[in-house]
């Protein structure tokens, strides 16, 4: 759209700690230009931070959990926030949650920390740094829930040999708006698995992102979206190669129904010259529904040397394929159950993968819930 | 006791540029439970486009005819009412559906056919038989329906949905084609099974007479430019062997 003709890896080249670093978006700008400025509540415009979001950690026995402020020189230290928005919520949080999960520690069950919103009427912002010291391990569900008008950033420091999985629940009220940067820095040999799971909300947007800090370092994100009459759900996400021999994998899906559901997903890929030996794939299937939805998908792949593994990426958006339908049809099943099994079949595949079984279970609920309406 | 009878059914696909094309062009034929009927014919004579319309699929339209089971009018009929009256195809190319599982696709077509969910054991145990029957591996009742399956499996597939929905009136589209000796076997001893079960018929459609050696058609009908040409017992099916369909070509092309 006229806009974006430089580079990807100078898209991403600003960042700052401080709100004026960034202008204020005006729509035009290629990180703003699919987001509906107006229902952003003035999170872009330095709106006061007078709500609230209630944080409860439900924590496995190895994890320590602290509630710190912002001087707590942890805070920061991964990632440096991109946007407006995500400098705004760095600058205005007053409480950060940090966990840390010890060297060489397995955390025996999830860490849960509960987001929960009680007034979308005034902004809140938010921290949480998750710190995996190296060759521990541990899964940690942020579930966000209630009414909100939330930003936040979370870091993920995943350690050398260290394991993450995080899962990310977007299970808003139909008037939260929630704007979050998740971003991941990985050590030698460290995986990380990110999995963001959209349902709820007016205006959610998640940028989750990955660094590599050495090689070996291995991603895999994920996401499931349901976007249902006007709402918008938004995931952008970054993967920046800039050391040899590191994995990543992306596959996002999302359903649309109804009038003004509208799904956008920006997959940028970074392989920069250093990145030699990369090995990545992203995709993203958009399956509509219903009339009156849109998509913008949008992968990009920069590739600044020769030397990769392997390198790919894949968009597809389209309606349920008749052929699909027809053949469970011929087998006696109703068009409706068909439709559902076809809904269910295609995002299930990814849904299948959730390892809390909590959570699994609730997002197959929430796809049942949906396919109801 | 079932009878599907088709009467002067024109078929026409594709409303293009290029306008709608005439397949079908008058179709005639009655299949009654307790017989076994074979279709040959040319490619492209329009034998799976008979075998659609029968089941309904959408891209076909039907411009003139009638089709009736037991007197109900298919034609009125959706795809999945028509499944559920007794019709059942076996497709040529058998559709793959990702995400959705071996087990819980017949589980859920069983309870539609049937009216009601079977109990997951008794289902369980059904489905393993009926596998085991076909050489089919266990480990398929996992997999995502057709997904990665070889054209072998696909079609073994189709005739353990046969067995286990038991249709009144079931019609075999290329089912042979594809199939090493082994497998045509094992799946002419399905239909067979199919057969013997009572009170269905079969319309078994193919290009080859290899698989008639294992399932013995009572009437063979030759399919040449959208039409039923011919029409004999058995040793139609011989003649068709060593002749081939060329002299039909040529009429189905000049009628
Ligand atoms: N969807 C379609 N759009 C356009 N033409 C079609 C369509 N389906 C079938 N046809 C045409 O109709 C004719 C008959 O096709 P059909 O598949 O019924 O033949 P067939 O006898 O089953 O052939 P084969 O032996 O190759 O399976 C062919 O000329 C084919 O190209
Ligand atoms: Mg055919």
């Amino acid at each position: 759209m006229g806009l974006e003709t430089k580079p990807l890896s100078t898209l991403h080249e600003r960042s700052s700690y401080d709100v004026a670093d960034f202008p204020v978006p005006t729509g035009r700008e290629e990180e703003w230009r699919f987001t509906p400025l107006r229902r952003l509540r003035d999170l872009h415009k330095g709106a006061e931070g007078l709500g609230k979001a209630l944080v409860e950690v439900e924590a496995a026995p190895e994890v320590k959990v602290e509630r710190v402020g912002r001087d707590d020189p942890r805070l920061g230290r991964a990632y440096v926030p991109g946007d407006r928005v995500s400098a705004q919520a760095y600058a205005a949080f007053t409480e950060a949650t940090v966990l840390t999960v010890p060297k060489e520690a397995v955390a025996s069950r999830p860490t849960v920390l509960r987001i929960n919103g009680e007034d979308a009427g005034s902004a809140a912002y938010g921290h949480t740094t998750v710190i995996v010291e190296p060759f521990a391990q541990a899964t940690v569900v942020l579930a966000h829930r209630g009414s909100a008008t939330y930003a936040d950033n979370v870091e993920f420091v995943v350690g050398d040999g260290a394991k993450l999985s995080v899962i990310s629940l977007q299970d808003w009220e139909d008037d939260s708006v929630h704007l979050s940067h998740q971003h991941a820095r990985l050590g030698r040999d460290a995986s990380f698995t990110g999995f963001v799971v959209s349902l709820g909300g007016d205006l959610v947007r998640i940028a989750p992102s990955v660094a590599y800090d050495a090689p070996g370092g291995d991603a895999e994100l994920y996401g499931v979206y349901f976007v249902d009459a006007g709402q918008h759900l938004e995931h952008r996400l970054l993967v920046d190669h800039a050391v040899p021999h590191c994995r990543s994998r992306v596959d996002y899906r999302g359903a649309l129904q109804g009038q003004d559901a509208h799904a956008v997903w920006i997959g940028d890929v970074i392989i920069r010259a250093e990145g030699e030996g990369t090995d990545t794939y992203e995709l993203n299937r958009n399956l509509v529904l219903t009339d009156g939805t849109r998509v913008d998908s949008v992968p990009n792949l920069e590739i600044l040397t020769g030397e990769v593994v392997g390198a790919g990426h894949a968009s597809a958006s389209g309606r349920l394929d008749d052929e699909h339908l027809f053949y469970l049809q011929a087998r006696g099943i109703p068009r409706d159950e068909a439709r559902r099994m076809v809904v269910r079949g295609y995002l299930g595949q990814l849904v299948d993968r959730i390892e809390v079984d909590e959570v699994r279970e609730k997002v197959r609920a929430a796809i049942e819930a949906e396919l109801d309406r | 006791m079932a009878t599907l009878e088709i009467r002067d059914l024109r078929v026409s696909v594709g409303d293009g540029s290029d306008g709608a094309k005439e397949i079908l062009r008058g179709v005639d034929l009655t299949v009654r439970s307790g017989e076994t009927h074979a279709i040959m014919g040319p490619n492209g004579s329009g034998k799976s486009t008979l075998a659609y319309a029968i089941a309904g699929h959408p891209k076909y339209e039907i411009t003139a005819g009638t089709v009736t089971l037991d007197g109900e009018d298919v034609l009125a009929m959706s795809v999945d009412e028509r499944a559920r009256a007794g019709l059942f195809l076996a497709m040529q190319y058998p559709v793959e559906v990702p995400g959705v599982s071996v087990s819980n696709f017949l589980r859920s077509a069983v309870t539609a056919v049937r009216g009601e969910a079977p109990k997951l054991r008794v289902f369980t145990k059904e489905m393993k038989a009926a596998m085991d029957a076909l050489s089919i591996d266990p480990d398929f009742a996992q997999r995502s329906l057709n997904e990665g399956f070889s054209g072998g499996e696909k079609k073994r597939h189709e005739i353990l949905q046969l067995e286990m929905l038991k249709p009144k009136i079931a019609v075999l589209d290329e089912t042979d084609s594809g199939l090493d000796v082994d497998a045509l076997k094992v799946v002419s001893e399905g239909i067979n099974r199919f057969g013997a079960a009572g009170d269905t018929g079969v319309l078994l459609i193919t290009h080859y007479t290899r698989i008639l050696r294992y399932v013995r058609p009572e009437f063979v009908h030759v399919f040449a430019g959208g039409r039923i040409v011919e029409e004999g017992g058995p040793e139609l099916a011989e003649v068709l062997e060593n002749e081939g369909y060329e002299k039909y070509v040529k009429a189905g092309a000049s009628s």
